[in-house]
């Protein structure tokens, strides 16, 4: 006979044997048993943030760079609703990860007792699965379920609704193995159909313009397919572009990069998408971000489309030959093949002469100065690389501007080492992601670089960094404008800035101060070099305020309703109005 | 600028799913969330322990939104078997109507003879009223129900669609 535990400390005996270490959270009313469980132990380390919201980004970065889903605990109502969007976040981007949500008690559900919110109904479209646990028996094999369940196939979030009287009532707890988990139906798919991986392969081999389209489903598959990945783009010969999200898969260096695809995407890798005769999508969704206008999209191609999520296939495009299953056992399936038949590419000579006509137009390109004496932004992030990439630092991101010119200008050597709002494009992200990153990698370098809009819409986590002495750096792209919000103004709606100026900002730097940051200003180019050498010199947290071009653009861009080849590579291009089609297609 | 409107399939798919709180609200759900339709769906356990449900839901869309539907329900934690069976061909689909008319004379022996045609039964009937249950593919009682309105028609309930394959296979 096994003693009977509480469900509090069912929870928290589960957590443990899930091997957690980390949890982010915040306590109220309908958490405070497990709080209490949490205060009489010591094998998990609770980070306690400073909103809900906090704490699901930090459990997104942590998660994004270990590969170990993240765990949040906060409690029901307001608590429940401040994690959402980090939630929803987690469900675009893939993120594993487990929420535990407090819950009122069973009996006064559905009363509309204090701080009752329906978190499952409330989160059952942004999350991979949920639960509202009513029987502390059910309480371990739920835990168990929801770990496998976030971590497995696709991942994503769970969410676990936990009312306050199932954690003071007493059950049995058992650790269950994943074959005696609740849900028989839910087998995700591994391997992929090998037919289908010979038709695959069998193409490349035979493709004169191949074209490799990477996602992060390579990098939540973990570290190993990105070395996969590497052998057959070496095999292969191929090009390869990637997704925001993909960043880093191939390290940025190797000469077979063409730099990121899309809307914000180099002019080569969109070229060669529209041009390829075969496109192998690994890992990726054909996001509208990502194809431009659907019915140019790669218009003469056949195409091969490995995921692991059977929704994501045919879902935007059609493609020739699916393969549903794990991005990396399937690309270890295609090297095998590819070796074992011995297969030789073609002659890719004259599609590379072809690429190297498209990346001559060089259109990354931006002057180093301007006239005005303003700091380049892209400038500033090319500094910042040149600074720390030899410590390959985890770089998180906000959302605007600032996040496409890292995307851009921030070369990725490899996986795990790049966080950012790509599904959702969450303002605020990165500032509470970079602190889950920096606990999950107590020695790297890890850099949130941020626009001066996003930043304060998580700003509060400063204090989180500073109780827990983690030594992020938040390097801030400051243009006084929600640049991108601008940028759309200035290429849709004819210049008229409605409500995108960032008014009333707040001294960065003695912010940081009352923080108990480092706070650095740079405000001239001349002082680049040196402001970030005491950033990376200050072993605490530092927030930098650079100063950059207030009215810069980001380049080159595919305007929306536009196909892969009317790229826009110089501002001087922009017309400034845009028809009601092309609006709507936002 | 306008919205286009595209060609329309309408398929009956049979879904089978763990008996458990939230699993209709998920479905329908997903299909609110998506913009997809359900024209009709019907739920029932059938299974002698209560564990498992079959859903049987007709939906019209697009050819690509109807392949969307399967694999977005596939998706589904609790989904464990998604079946189209239009695209499988060759099943039976059935619904069950309580069809409520009021009247009297001639209308009243009208209602009679068309529901004789028909093979619905009375299953209630007072001096001026009769309930008729009606069994048949929708388009058999989506006739049926015209033919009423002509003639009294007060009040209908539909359960909506069971159906299954053909055959000696069980899915
Ligand atoms: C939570 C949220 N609200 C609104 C938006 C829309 N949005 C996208 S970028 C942007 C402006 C960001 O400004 P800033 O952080 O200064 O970055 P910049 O573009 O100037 O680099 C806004 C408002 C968003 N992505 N997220
Ligand atoms: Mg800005």
């Amino acid at each position: 006979m096994t003693t009977e535990m509480s469900g509090a400390d069912i929870l928290i005996q589960a957590l443990n044997d899930q091997g957690v270490e980390v949890v982010f959270g915040y306590p109220g009313g309908a958490v405070l048993p497990i709080y209490d469980a949490l205060f009489n132990q010591q094998r998990i380390k609770h980070i306690l943030v400073r909103q809900e919201g906090g704490a699901a980004h930090a459990a997104e970065g942590y998660a994004r760079s270990t590969g170990k889903p993240g765990v949040v605990l906060v409690t029901s109502g307001p608590g429940a609703t401040n994690a959402i969007t980090g939630i929803a976040d987690a469900m675009m981007d893939s993120i594993p990860m487990v929420v535990i949500t407090g819950q009122v008690g069973t009996p006064l559900i559905g009363s509309d007792a204090f701080q009752e919110c329906d978190t499952v109904g409330i989160t059952r479209h942004v999350t991979k699965h949920n639960y509202l646990v009513k029987d502390p028996a059910k309480l371990g094999d739920i835990i168990h379920e929801a770990f496998h369940i976030a971590t497995s196939g696709r991942p994503g979030p769970v969410v676990i609704d936990l009312p306050k009287d199932v954690q003071v009532a007493t059950a049995p707890y058992r650790r269950t193995n994943t074959s005696a988990l609740p849900h028989r139906g839910y087998k995700p798919a591994i391997k992929g159909d090998l037919t289908a991986i010979e038709q695959a392969i069998e193409l490349l081999s035979k493709a004169e313009r191949p074209m490799i389209y990477t996602g992060g489903g390579i990098i939540n598959s973990g570290p190993a397919a990105s070395m996969v990945l590497r052998e057959l783009v070496k095999l292969t010969g191929a090009p390869v572009t990637s997704t925001l999200m993909g960043l880093g898969a191939l390290p940025a260096s190797s000469p077979q990069w063409l730099g990121m695809l899309g809307m914000h995407g180099t002019y080569e890798a969109n070229m060669a998408m529209n041009q390829c005769d075969v496109m192998l999508c690994l890992g990726a969704r054909f996001d509208d971000r990502v194809t431009g206008r659907l019915d140019a999209f790669s218009p003469h191609s056949k195409k091969i489309h490995v995921d692991i999520d059977r929704g994501s296939i045919n879902k935007i495009v059609r493609v020739d030959v699916p393969i549903i299953g794990d991005v990396g056992r399937v690309l270890e399936d295609m090297v095998k093949l590819w070796k074992a038949r011995e297969y030789q590419p073609r002659d890719l000579k004259p599609w590379w002469n072809t690429i190297k006509t498209w990346r001559d137009r060089n259109c990354l390109a931006y002057p180093a100065s301007v006239e005005s004496g303003e700091i380049v932004p892209q400038h500033a992030i090319r500094k910042l690389w040149e600074a720390t990439h030899r410590q390959q630092p985890i770089i998180t991101t906000e959302v605007g501007q600032h996040q496409m010119w890292a995307a851009q200008h921030f070369d990725f050597e490899s996986p795990n080492k790049w966080l950012t709002s790509g599904g959702l494009g969450t303002m605020g992200y990165g500032l509470p992601a970079a602190i889950g990153a920096q606990l999950g990698n107590p020695k790297a370098l890890v850099i949130d670089i941020a626009g001066e809009a996003s930043i304060q819409m998580n700003i509060q986590e400063m204090g989180t960094a500073t109780q827990y002495r983690l030594p992020v750096k938040v390097f801030i792209l400051n243009n006084e404008y929600m640049g991108m919000v601008r940028q759309w103004q200035d290429l849709t709606y004819g210049g008229r800035y409605s409500s995108s100026y960032s008014d009333s900002l707040p001294d960065f730097v003695r912010l940081a101060e009352a923080y108990g940051w480092k706070g650095i200003r740079i405000e001239r180019p001349d002082q680049l070099e040196q402001g970030i050498a005491d950033m990376l010199a200050h072993d605490g947290p530092v927030m930098v305020d650079c100063m950059v071009a207030k009215m810069a653009n980001c380049f080159p861009m595919i305007p929306s309703g536009a196909s892969h080849t009317d790229m826009i590579l110089d501002p001087a291009q922009v017309s400034g109005v845009m028809d009601d089609e092309a609006k709507a297609l936002v | 600028m306008h919205i286009q409107q595209q060609e329309t399939e309408r398929h009956t798919l049979s879904v089978t799913v763990d008996n458990e709180a939230g699993v209709l609200a998920r479905i329908a759900g997903m299909f609110t969330a998506r913009g997809y339709n359900i024209d009709s769906l019907t739920v029932a356990d059938v299974t002698e322990d209560d564990s498992i449900s079959r859903i049987t839901i007709v939906t019209t869309g697009t050819p690509a939104v109807i392949e969307q539907v399967v694999a977005q329900l596939d998706r589904l934690i609790n989904v464990h078997r998604v079946i189209d069976l239009t695209e499988r061909g060759n099943f039976v689909e059935r619904e069950l109507a309580l069809v409520k008319v009021v009247g009297t004379g001639e209308h009243r022996i009208e209602a009679l003879r068309l529901a004789d045609v028909y093979r619905a039964r009375v299953v209630d009937a007072t001096t001026g009223s009769f309930v008729f249950e009606v069994t048949g593919s929708s388009e058999k009682i989506d006739k049926f129900i015209e033919l009423m309105g002509e003639i009294g028609l007060v009040e209908v309930a539909r359960t909506g669609v069971a159906a299954i394959a053909r055959g000696k296979e069980a899915v």
